[in-house]
């Protein structure tokens, strides 16, 4: 028993420290409001749509910044759409990075674009490592816990 | 699309977003907020689904549309932009008292003027919380 109210208060504090830290803002919180009996794994499922879209975002973007010359409003239209997908599941950090990139596009930046580029991968990244770990915690105590909303 | 079926006196709200992850959630928010939910991935589609072709001139309307009590859009879609959906839905005699909302992640004073000017009953910016899609629910019941 004295087990379970430790990895509870494990997986709190983890949560806890996401948002603390930055990765996570307000939005992801109302994914987690949105979660509840009748549809208790709403957070994960959303953040494994969110996995598998970057995944094609990402790669095109990649892509793109290949090309000589840089399209900057093709660039621009696909980080929005990244954009507005980390925006819906509150990836705070991700979420700036992709501004800091829209910005170098406006700004015709290729430099910028690509630099800022590599921080946009690197935040995701690192998000997605924190998530995945978080989740798999989660799942372990079972899923009601996950709804507990202490910040 | 994904369809429901619900009785009549529960609103029915056609949600359109090529986003996969804006539509998931938008389609939660109205469902929590106890309504009927039918998403659209982008405008030809939900102008099929009222019941209107792209090229279709108002005579021209199948009457084989469904009854929704409201649309909520996004601006920004590629092909038909929400604005030019909801363009579609005021020109048609059929449609065009049906409250359109249009969602944006982007707060630009004239792309609101623009939409409220055309006869867009609401503007609000994303991402949408619980308590914007409560007020749009609340508005449909007038409660």
């Amino acid at each position: 028993m004295d087990q379970r109210n430790q990895m509870h208060r494990h997986i709190a504090n983890t949560r806890k420290s996401l948002f603390d830290q930055g990765y996570l803002d307000e939005q992801f919180i109302q994914l987690e409001e949105l979660q509840d009996n009748s549809n208790p794994n709403f957070v994960e499922e959303v953040v494994t749509l969110f996995y598998r879209d970057s995944a094609r975002f990402l790669s095109n973007l990649d892509q793109a910044l290949e090309k000589r010359p840089l399209d900057f409003n093709k660039l621009d239209s696909l980080m929005h759409q990244f954009k507005s997908s980390s925006t819906s599941i509150g990836a705070k950090k991700v979420k700036t990075e992709c501004t800091h990139f829209r910005n170098y596009c406006n700004a015709r930046n290729a430099e910028g674009c690509k630099r800022t580029f590599q921080n946009v991968k690197k935040e995701y990244t690192t998000l997605r490592k924190k998530l995945e770990a978080y989740f798999q915690m989660s799942r372990q105590v079972g899923p009601i816990e996950t709804a507990c909303r202490s910040r | 699309m994904s369809m429901e079926y619900y009785e009549e006196d529960v609103p029915h709200v056609l949600a359109v977003d090529d986003n996969i992850i804006d539509r998931k959630l938008i389609e939660r928010l109205l469902k929590t907020s106890s309504c009927r939910v039918t998403v659209a991935e982008n405008a030809i589609r939900a102008l099929e689904y009222l019941g209107l072709k792209e090229n279709q001139q108002q005579s021209q309307f199948n009457g084989k549309g469904a009854k929704v009590n409201m649309i909520i859009t996004d601006y920004c879609m590629p092909g038909m932009t929400g604005y030019e959906l909801l363009q579609k839905i005021k020109e048609s005699s059929m449609l065009k008292d049906v409250p359109v909302v249009i969602m944006s992640s982007e707060n630009i004073p004239n792309r609101i003027n623009e939409c409220l000017e055309k006869g867009a009953e609401r503007f609000i910016l994303k991402p949408l919380k619980l308590a914007d899609v409560k007020m749009l629910r609340c508005q449909l019941t007038k409660c």
